[in-house]
Parts: structure tokens; C-alpha cells; sequence
């Protein structure tokens, strides 16, 4: 067999591509449920730390500091493998849906705070001496403008939780990954391998050059 | 007459650090007060307690009459504090919203003022520190001493019965010097009470009532400017003219 046949046989991919296109769509919905969530728990609990009172603080560090601590396979197999012996059965979706949003809302949430502690604390004092309530302060000030500081890490760590979504596959989600390996199993050609991952950089190149791109424009004035 | 501010025995200390020591001051409606005294005297301090930016340990402070709120009581602080303007020595400028909407802001989130009628007040604010034509420029599109002045109109959107400035013109270029305390001299002209920690001697010979000179976190004469510049009655108010006229 050349290369060719073995590596980029195109009647292997074109036959195995209904079966790739399924398992892309699964990523992408895993992977949009991950931003979502992780992204909205992230910047609640960056706020929980930050404004909350003291026990609400206490939890919000704890959290951050586990979830950034652990890492996300572990956690996964904790989830799918483990629970169960608790009564509590999952998905494989639904575990790594979990397992992901964790890790990613505490890396949000430290994202978020850098942007936060980067205003001008005299500004905040500005709003106060005016007489503004805090949730307004907190809302139209602070955040408005955390968030145009955050943005380019936060995509950052975006792309890279859209990654490791390609971890469900130990979990037995029909992902893209998991697709491809079933693929090559059922064709015993490698094909397939190849043609996952041309897809994953086909999505995940561009957003490499997003953060670039906003990168570059946070930096201009 | 009620005094606009009353401040009687406040002592402050940051850790072991006695910060503000017996503070007694008394300011009328309608007086311009100038606090000066070398750096690290306590008079920037001193003008933050008064709208608590600074908490203290000691004494009491009045805002027309009625008792400053402490720090938790965080509505009827957010009450006192639309009664008193404050403007500072880095402007402190909200660099996403224009000119106009720094200072409408504040007159819809705290009073509750409808978005039309603040931007009116907002306008006229702006037009009484001559900057109507920069209304819809965001700060950074101005210079520093703009930027002050739209400080300035800010702080007066909230009809404020008192005015703070700390350092107003501390961080600004010399030839912007000028026009910011030009602003403060016609707001003190329209019978504006104000307090200002300032370094400009020429602007407190001009429109000071008083002169407060504050050394080491004590108050060590209070004189009106005349006297004051011509015949301190302390040894370390004279060693500060001394230093900088």
C-alpha cells in the first residue's frame, strides 16, 4: 500500500464522512453547552469572590482553586466512572459537559477577575462619591469594562477548552474524535484519524487567529 | 446658620500610623476653604472622610447639619454622599461614556432622573465649564485640563450643597493649570461652599475665605489668606511659604 492509500485514501474519508460529520456536530454542541455555561458560572462566581460576602468568597476560591488544580480527564472519569457508585448515572455527554464547565468557569472566573482588579480603583471611588448604588456601579462600570479586558484571554481559554472537548471520547461520547477512531476500527485504514484532524484545525485555526486579531486591537488605544 | 460641614474630633489612624489627629473644623455655606501643608500632612485624608472614601476611628463629622452615615449603612451613605461633589486629583473619568454621559449617569442611577431631562443638566453643566462643544467626546479624546472640567460639571450635575477637590490640578500640564482654576474660582464666585486641597498658593490668595494649614495630621492654623501669607502665626506654616513662594 503507498502512503497515500494509507493515510489520505479520500474513498475511505468520503465513505466515513456522514459518520465524522455526526460526531463533529456532537463536539459542537458540547462545546457550545461548555462555553455557555462555563463562561456564565465563570463570571457568577468571579463576582461571588470579589463582591459576596465572606462565606460565598470562601466557597468561590475553593472552587477555582480545585477545578484549576484537577485535571480535566481525571475529573471526567471521576464523573462517568465513579458516580455511578453514588446512584448518580450520567451520560457521556452530560459528564463531560459537567467535567468541562467546571474547569472552564474557574479559569473564566480568574480571567474575568484580572480584568476587574485592572480598573482604576479611582474611578469605582468616583461612582461612589456620586452616590451611585453598588449594582450599578458594578454593572455599567466595572463590567463593561472587565469584559473589554478579559476578552482576548477569555478567548484564549476558549479555544482551548473547545480542544479538550476530544477528551469525552475516553467516556464513550460519539464526538468527533471518537467518531474517527470507530472509523478507522470498522475501514482499518487511518484515514479517518486524518480526516478529524484536518477538521478540528479547519474550526480551530481561525479562532487561533481571532485571538491573535484581538490581541492586537486591545492593545491599540 | 447651620454649618455646611462640621468636623469635630476626628482621629484617624492607618494601623500604628496616626494619620489624623483632633481634627476640629468648621465650614459656613457659601465659604471656600483651602487645606495646604507639606505631603503626607493628612489633607487629602482629611477630604475623604468627609464623604467617607476614608473611614475613621474617632469623631464626628455633619453634612448640614445631619450626621454622616457610617460605612455600612451603605443607602443613607449613598444619600449623603449625592449631597456632597468631589472631584480628584486623576479626574477619575469614565473613559467608555462621553462627557455627557459621565454626568448623567449618576443623575439616572442614583435619582432616578429620565435619561432626557439628565441630559439636559448634564449639557448645562457642561456648557457652565465651557465645554458644551465637547459634549460628545469620550476622555480620552480630551486634555487633562477637559478632563477635569468635565469632572467638575460630574460632580455638579448632583446639585451638591458641598464641593471636595482633592489636588484638582495636581496632575495636570502648567498651561492647564489655568483653566480648571478658573472653573473653581467662578463656582466659589456663585456662592459654591467648597474645600479644596490645593498647592495653588495664587488661588488661594485669590479666593479663599480661610486657609487651613495642616502638618503631621494636625490642623496648626486656620487664617484668612491676607494673614496667612503675610504673617503665618505658626513657625512651620512660615518654613512652608518659605519652601514655596
Amino acid at each position: 500500500m503507498t502512503f497515500i492509500e494509507t493515510f489520505l485514501n479520500l474513498e475511505v474519508m468520503a465513505r466515513v464522512l456522514p459518520m465524522l460529520l455526526r460526531g463533529f456536530v456532537n463536539t459542537l454542541l458540547l462545546a457550545a453547552a461548555v462555553l455557555t455555561i462555563g463562561a456564565v458560572a465563570g463570571v457568577a462566581i468571579c463576582l461571588a469572590r470579589l463582591y459576596g460576602p465572606k462565606w460565598a468568597r470562601v466557597l468561590a476560591i475553593a472552587w477555582i482553586d480545585l477545578f484549576r488544580a484537577i485535571p480535566i480527564l481525571v475529573l471526567l472519569i471521576l464523573i462517568y466512572y465513579a458516580l455511578p457508585f453514588a446512584g448518580i448515572r450520567l451520560s457521556g455527554y452530560w459528564s463531560a459537559v459537567i467535567a468541562l464547565s467546571c474547569v472552564f468557569s474557574a479559569f473564566t472566573a480568574e480571567v474575568f477577575r484580572a480584568g476587574i482588579e485592572a480598573i482604576p480603583k479611582g474611578q469605582i471611588e468616583a461612582a461612589q462619591a456620586l452616590g451611585v448604588p453598588g449594582r450599578s456601579i458594578i454593572a455599567e462600570i466595572i463590567l463593561p469594562q472587565a469584559f473589554r479586558i478579559a476578552i482576548p484571554s477569555h478567548t484564549s481559554n476558549s479555544v482551548a477548552i473547545a480542544k479538550d472537548t476530544s477528551l469525552a471520547s475516553v467516556v464513550a461520547m460519539p464526538d468527533l474524535l471518537k467518531q474517527a477512531t470507530d472509523a478507522q476500527a470498522l475501514t482499518a485504514n487511518p484515514s479517518p484519524l486524518i480526516a478529524a484532524a484536518l477538521i478540528y484545525l479547519a474550526v480551530l485555526l481561525p479562532a487561533v487567529r481571532l485571538v491573535h486579531w484581538l490581541e492586537r486591537r486591545m492593545k491599540a488605544p | 446658620m447651620t454649618p455646611a460641614v462640621h468636623i469635630a474630633g476626628l482621629q484617624k489612624w492607618y494601623g500604628g500610623f496616626h494619620a489624623l489627629k483632633d481634627i476640629t473644623l468648621t465650614v459656613d455655606p457659601g465659604e471656600t476653604v483651602v487645606i495646604c501643608g507639606p505631603s503626607g500632612s493628612g489633607k487629602s485624608t482629611l477630604i475623604r472622610c468627609i464623604n467617607r472614601l476614608e473611614d475613621f476611628q474617632q469623631g464626628r463629622i455633619q453634612i448640614g447639619g445631619a450626621p454622616l452615615p457610617g460605612p455600612r449603612e451603605g443607602r443613607a451613605l449613598a444619600a449623603m454622599r449625592q449631597r456632597v461633589g468631589m472631584v480628584f486629583q486623576s479626574f477619575n473619568l469614565f473613559p467608555h461614556f462621553t462627557a455627557t454621559e459621565n454626568c448623567s449617569w449618576a443623575l439616572r442611577r442614583a435619582r432616578g432622573v429620565p435619561e432626557a431631562e439628565a441630559r439636559d443638566t448634564a449639557l448645562r453643566l457642561l456648557d457652565r465649564v465651557h465645554l458644551r462643544d465637547h459634549a460628545d467626546k469620550r476622555p480620552a479624546q480630551l486634555s487633562g485640563g477637559q478632563q477635569q472640567r468635565v469632572a467638575i460639571a460630574r460632580a455638579l450635575c448632583m446639585n451638591p450643597e458641598v464641593m471636595l477637590f482633592d489636588e484638582p490640578t495636581s496632575a495636570l500640564d502648567p498651561e492647564m493649570v489655568k483653566e480648571v482654576l478658573d472653573v473653581m474660582a467662578e463656582l466659589a464666585e456663585a456662592g459654591m461652599t467648597m474645600i479644596c486641597v490645593t498647592h495653588e498658593m495664587g488661588f488661594a490668595r485669590r479666593v479663599a475665605d480661610r486657609v487651613v494649614f495642616m502638618d503631621q495630621g494636625r490642623i496648626i492654623e486656620t487664617n484668612p489668606p491676607e494673614r496667612f501669607f503675610s504673617a503665618p502665626s505658626s513657625a512651620r506654616a512660615q518654613a512652608f511659604l518659605a519652601q514655596i513662594l
